[in-house]
C-alpha cells in the first residue's frame, strides 16, 4: 500500500539479496547434481565420465552409508529428547521467582555461545579423559571403573557434548514462551480449582506445544549435519561408530577425494534436511499472517 | 489559499472499490469532516488527498491545480495521524522543526517558527523532551504543532482524538476547532463519532461503502437528511422508524420521527401506545425504551427528569412538522 | 500482578535454579580453572579446585608457539566482515519487504529461509572446488564470502521483524514533512531501527565467530580463524591440556560477552519470529 514511485524502488532494493540467494542455492546445487552423475576421482584427474545414477547405486548400498543413516537419527533423536525432556523443567524452574535470576541465565545460556570447536575437546579432555578427566575421578570417588567414554560409548559421548551445546537453545525458547503466557490464565484455571499439576498439563502444555515443535524442527536441521564436533573428537571412529551422514560426505570427498560418490551423499543430505524444512517453513509461514 | 475539488475520483485495491467515485467542492478556509461507519471509506479518501495513496481514477485538484501525479510532500498540505506518528527519537523541538528542516529553512526562521507554534499550543515547557515523556494530549499537541508550523494550505486530521480519554477529548476539541478558525486555514477531518463531527465541521460529508451519502451543514443534515442511512447515522440516539400501515398513511415506505420529537403523555389516548420497557435517568435528560406493539421499540428523549418506570404505560404524540418521510428506495421524500 | 509466593517455595526454586546453573556453567568454568594451571597440576589426579598454584604462563605460551592473535585477527575480520556485508545487502532488502510489501513478499521470505536449511554438506564438494580452482582455499575473502551467504537469510529475516514493528505512520508523517527516500532513511528509519540493527548485527558476529564447518573444510593456516585453530589441539600427541584451555578461553570469552548482552534478542533471530 504505497504509491508506484515507493514500490519501484522498492522492488530495486530487493533484487540484490534475491539475486544472490539465487546464485546462491542454484549454481552450487546444481553442480552437485552435476557431479553426482560423474565418475570423477581428484586423485585421478582427467578420468571424469558419465556413470548416471551409479554414484546413487553405490552410496547407498555401501554399508557405511546405512551405518551413518543410523547414527545421524540416533544422534538427532537423542539430543532431541534430551535437549526438550530436560528443557521442560528447566524453563519452568527459571520461570519461577528465583534470587539472582539474570546469573543463573547468563549461566545456564553460556554454552550455546562457545564455539563446538571448543566444547568438543574440552569434555574430551578436561571431562571425558578416562584417566585424567574429571568424570573418570568423580567415578573413583565412588569406587567404580572409570568409562573409557571414547571407546566404550562414542556416539553417546557425542550426543553428550551435543546435548550440552543445545539444552540452554531449547531452555531460552521454551522460557520465551512461557513469560508469553497470561498470568490471568493460570490464575483463572486456580480460581477454577485446578491443582498445580493440572494447570501445568491443560493451561501450560497446550501452550508450549507450539514452541516444542518449532524447536525440534530448527534442532533438526543442525543436527542433521553435525560436523565439527565429530571432527575434533572422533573422527568418526572408532570405525564407522560415530560417523554420520555429513561427516561420510566430508571423508569421501576430502580425504577419499571421490567427487562423484560425496555429490551423490549431499543430494541425499539435501533431501533429509528439505522434509524437515517444509514443515518448518509452513509453521513460521503460518505465523507471517497472524 | 486552500481550496480542495474532488472529482469523480475513485481507489480500488485489487478487485475490491473502497472509493466508488467521489465529488467533492472544499471551500477555502472551511472544516470539513468525513464521518461515516469503519469501513467506508473516510480514511482512505483523506490518504488519497494526502497523496499516500495513488488514486485509481479522477482527479483531486488543490487551488485548481491536479495533483494525482504530486508527490505528498509537494501537495502543500499537512497531516496529524490517529497515532500522531511523532518521531520517537526526537525532542519536541525537533519534531515540529522536521518538515521545516526538510524544506530547507533557515535555522533561525525555523526556530521562530517552532517557537511561535509551542507558544500558541502551551508546549513551550517541553521543547527539548522526548516523546515519550508526554502525557497522550500532549502528545497530540506536538503532533498538532508539526502540522501547523508549515503553514499548509490544509490540514488533514485522521481521527485525531480517539486515543484520548473523554474529557480531554472535549477539550481537544475545542481548541482545535479555535485553532483553524484563528489560523483560517481549510481542515478536512475524518472521524466515526458524529458528535465530533457536529460540533466541530462547517460543513460534513457522510460516506456509507465509499460513496458520499450527503454534503452540508451540520444543520441541515439533522434537519434534511437526504437519505434512511444519513437521517439514522446523525443525531443521538438514533432516529425511530417506523414502517407499515402508518408510513403509507403519510405517503411513504418508512417514516422517521427523532427521539427529541416525540411528546411523552402518561396514560394519554393518542398518538402510539406502548409500554416502558427500560427508562434512562440522567437527571437533564429522561430517555424512554417503549415497547410500542405494531411500532416496534421506539426511543424517546424528555428533556428533564420524568418519572415514569419500566412497565407504565405511555402514549407518543410525534411532532407532525417533524416527521422524516422516505420512499421504497430510501431515499427522503420532500413536500 | 505478582503473585504472593511463600518464601520457603522461593528459597526452593532459588537453590534448585543455582545448582542447575552451577552444573551446566559448571564445564566452561572448569576450563576457565584449567587456563590458569600449570600443565602438571591440570592433568592431576585428583584435581585441584582453586587451590592450586595460579598462573598465566599458559596465556604467554599460547602466543609464543601458536601465534594465536593471527588466528584471532582471522576469526574478527572473517566474522566482522561477513556480517557488516550481509547487512549492507539485507537493510535494504528487509527495508523494501516490511515497508512496501507485495502479494509475493511472504513467499519471498519464506524461500530466503529455505536457502538457510539447505546443509552446507550437500554443496560443499562444488564449494571447495570452485575455491580451488579460483584460489580461494584458505583465504579470508572466501570466508567472508561464503559466511556471508550462509547467514544472510536470518539476517534478512531478524531486520525484517525488526522493521516490520516501526510503525508506518511516521514514515508517512516524514513523507508529508516533505523527507525524500533517502532523507527519511537516514533521519527517521535509521534512528528508530538502531536498537533492531544493533542485535542482527551481534547475533550475526556470534553466529560466524563459532561457525564450524566451513572454515574447518576451507582453511588451514593463512585464513583459519579460531575454531580451526583450538581443533588443531585435538591431535593426541599432545595433552597440553592448560594451553588449550588458554586458548579455548581467549577464544570464547569475547563472544560469550556479546552473547549476553543479545540475548533477549536471541530467540527471535533464531526462531525466525516463530516464538516471540
Amino acid at each position: 500500500m504505497a504509491t508506484q514511485q515507493t514500490q519501484l524502488l522498492a522492488r530495486t532494493l530487493l533484487t540484490p539479496a534475491v539475486a544472490l540467494l539465487f546464485i546462491w542455492m542454484i549454481v552450487p546445487l546444481a553442480l552437485t547434481i552435476y557431479f553426482a552423475t560423474l565418475h570423477y576421482n581428484l586423485l585421478d584427474p582427467g578420468s571424469e565420465s558419465f556413470v548416471g545414477l551409479e554414484n546413487f547405486r553405490y552410496f547407498l548400498t555401501d554399508p557405511a552409508f546405512l551405518a551413518s543413516l543410523q547414527n545421524t537419527l540416533v544422534l538427532v533423536g537423542s539430543v532431541l529428547a534430551i535437549t526438550i525432556i530436560l528443557g521442560v523443567p528447566l524453563a519452568l524452574l527459571l520461570d519461577q521467582q528465583v534470587v539472582g535470576l539474570s546469573i543463573v541465565r547468563l549461566m545456564v545460556i553460556a554454552p550455546f555461545f562457545v564455539m563446538p570447536t571448543v566444547s568438543a575437546l574440552v569434555w574430551k579432555n578436561l571431562l571425558m579423559h578416562p584417566v585424567s578427566g574429571l568424570f573418570a575421578w568423580i567415578a573413583h570417588l565412588f569406587g567404580l571403573p572409570a568409562i573409557d567414554w571414547f571407546n566404550d560409548a562414542p556416539l553417546f559421548s557425542v550426543i553428550l557434548i551435543i546435548s550440552w551445546q543445545w539444552l540452554p537453545f531449547a531452555t531460552l525458547i521454551l522460557l520465551t514462551a512461557l513469560q508469553s503466557l497470561d498470568e490471568e490464565q493460570k490464575e483463572a484455571a486456580e480460581m477454577d480449582g485446578a491443582s498445580a499439576i493440572s494447570t501445568f498439563i491443560y493451561i501450560t502444555l497446550p501452550h508450549l506445544a507450539r514452541p516444542i515443535t518449532v524447536v525440534i524442527l530448527i534442532e533438526t536441521i543442525f543436527l542433521l549435519t553435525v560436523f565439527a564436533e565429530i571432527f575434533v573428537t572422533t573422527g568418526g571412529g572408532p570405525g564407522l561408530q560415530t560417523t554420520n551422514i555429513a561427516f561420510l560426505i566430508y571423508s569421501q570427498a576430502l580425504i577419499q577425494y571421490d567427487v562423484g560418490s560425496a555429490s551423490a551423499g549431499g543430494l541425499v543430505a539435501v533431501v533429509l534436511a528439505n522434509i524437515v524444512a517444509f514443515f518448518l517453513v509452513r509453521i513460521v509461514g503460518r505465523n507471517l499472517e497472524a | 489559499m486552500g481550496q480542495i475539488t474532488l472529482q469523480g475520483v475513485q481507489k480500488s485495491f485489487g478487485p475490491v472499490h473502497i472509493i466508488k467515485g467521489a465529488d467533492l467542492e472544499i471551500a477555502d478556509g472551511s472544516f470539513v469532516v468525513f464521518v461515516g461507519p469503519s469501513g467506508c471509506g473516510k480514511t482512505t479518501l483523506l490518504r488519497l488527498i494526502a497523496g499516500l495513496e495513488d488514486v485509481t481514477g479522477g482527479a483531486i485538484l488543490i487551488d485548481g491545480r491536479n495533483v494525482v501525479d504530486v508527490p505528498p510532500a509537494k501537495r502543500g498540505l499537512s497531516m496529524v495521524f490517529q497515532s500522531y506518528a511523532l518521531y520517537p527519537h526526537m525532542s519536541v523541538r525537533g519534531n515540529i522543526a522536521f518538515g521545516l528542516k526538510m524544506a530547507g529553512i533557515a535555522r533561525d526562521e525555523i526556530n521562530r517558527k517552532v517557537e511561535a507554534a509551542a507558544a500558541t499550543l502551551n508546549l513551550t515547557p517541553y521543547l527539548e523532551r522526548k516523546p515519550r515523556e508526554l502525557s497522550g494530549g500532549q502528545r497530540q499537541r506536538v503532533a498538532i504543532g508539526r502540522a501547523i508550523v508549515r503553514e499548509p494550505k490544509a490540514f488533514l486530521f485522521d481521527e485525531p482524538l480517539s486515543n484520548l480519554d473523554a474529557a480531554l477529548r472535549v477539550q481537544m476539541r475545542l481548541e482545535v476547532t479555535r485553532l483553524q478558525k484563528q489560523l483560517g486555514t481549510t481542515a478536512i477531518y475524518v472521524t466515526h463519532d458524529q458528535v465530533e463531527a457536529m460540533t466541530m465541521a462547517d460543513k460534513i460529508v457522510v460516506l456509507n461503502g465509499g460513496k458520499i451519502e450527503q454534503y452540508g451543514s451540520p444543520l441541515e443534515l439533522y434537519e434534511k437528511p437526504a437519505n434512511l442511512f444519513v437521517a439514522g447515522f446523525i443525531g443521538s440516539p438514533k432516529m425511530n422508524f417506523v414502517t407499515g400501515e402508518l408510513a403509507k398513511q403519510q405517503g411513504a415506505t418508512t417514516i422517521g420521527v427523532r427521539p427529541e420529537h416525540l411528546k411523552v403523555e402518561r396514560d394519554g389516548q393518542g398518538g402510539w401506545r406502548g409500554t416502558v420497557s427500560v427508562a434512562e435517568h440522567l437527571g437533564s435528560d429522561t430517555f424512554l425504551y417503549v415497547d410500542a406493539g405494531p411500532q416496534g421499540m421506539l426511543t424517546a428523549r424528555y428533556i428533564g427528569e420524568l418519572d415514569l418506570h419500566p412497565g407504565d404505560q405511555v402514549s407518543l404524540i410525534p411532532d407532525p412538522a417533524r416527521i422524516h418521510r422516505f420512499d421504497d428506495s430510501g431515499k427522503s421524500i420532500r413536500a | 500482578m505478582a503473585r504472593m509466593v511463600t518464601t520457603r517455595n522461593k528459597v526452593i526454586s532459588t537453590a534448585a535454579a543455582w545448582l542447575v546453573g552451577f552444573l551446566i556453567f559448571f564445564p566452561i568454568l572448569w576450563m576457565v580453572l584449567a587456563s590458569f594451571k600449570t600443565e602438571l597440576e591440570a592433568f592431576a589426579i585428583p584435581p585441584s579446585f582453586l587451590f592450586f598454584h595460579w598462573t598465566t604462563e599458559n596465556y604467554v605460551t599460547v602466543q609464543e608457539r601458536s601465534d594465536y592473535f593471527h588466528h584471532a585477527l582471522n576469526s574478527i575480520v572473517i566474522a566482522g566482515g561477513s556480517t557488516l556485508i550481509a547487512m549492507l545487502i539485507a537493510i535494504p532488502a528487509a527495508w523494501s519487504m516490511a515497508f512496501s510489501p507485495t502479494k509475493r513478499t511472504k513467499d519471498v521470505l519464506l524461500w530466503m529461509l529455505s536457502t538457510k536449511m539447505m546443509p552446507p554438506v550437500g554443496v560443499l564438494v562444488p564449494i571447495y572446488l570452485i575455491f580451488r580452482s579460483v584460489g580461494l582455499l584458505d583465504t579470508r575473502a572466501g570466508l567472508i564470502f561464503i559466511l556471508c551467504l550462509g547467514n544472510l537469510p536470518i539476517v534478512i529475516w531478524m531486520l525484517f521483524t525488526y522493521f516490520k514493528e516501526i510503525p508506518k505512520d511516521i514514515l508517512e508523517a516524514a513523507r508529508m514533512d516533505g523527507a525524500t527516500i533517502g532523507r527519511e532513511l537516514i533521519y527517521v528509519l535509521t534512528p528508530m531501527a538502531v536498537p533492531g540493527l544493533a542485535s542482527t548485527l551481534l547475533l550475526n558476529l556470534i553466529l560466524a565467530w563459532n561457525e564450524a564447518f566451513w572454515t574447518l573444510n576451507l582453511s588451514t593456516l593463512e585464513a583459519a580463524p579460531l575454531t580451526v585453530f583450538i581443533a588443531s589441539y585435538s591431535s593426541p600427541e599432545g595433552l597440553f591440556w592448560a594451553k588449550l584451555s588458554a586458548a579455548s578461553t581467549l577464544a570464547i570469552a569475547p563472544i560469550l560477552v556479546l552473547g549476553w548482552f543479545s540475548q533477549r534478542q536471541l530467540v527471535r533471530g533464531l526462531t525466525f519470529g516463530a516464538v516471540k
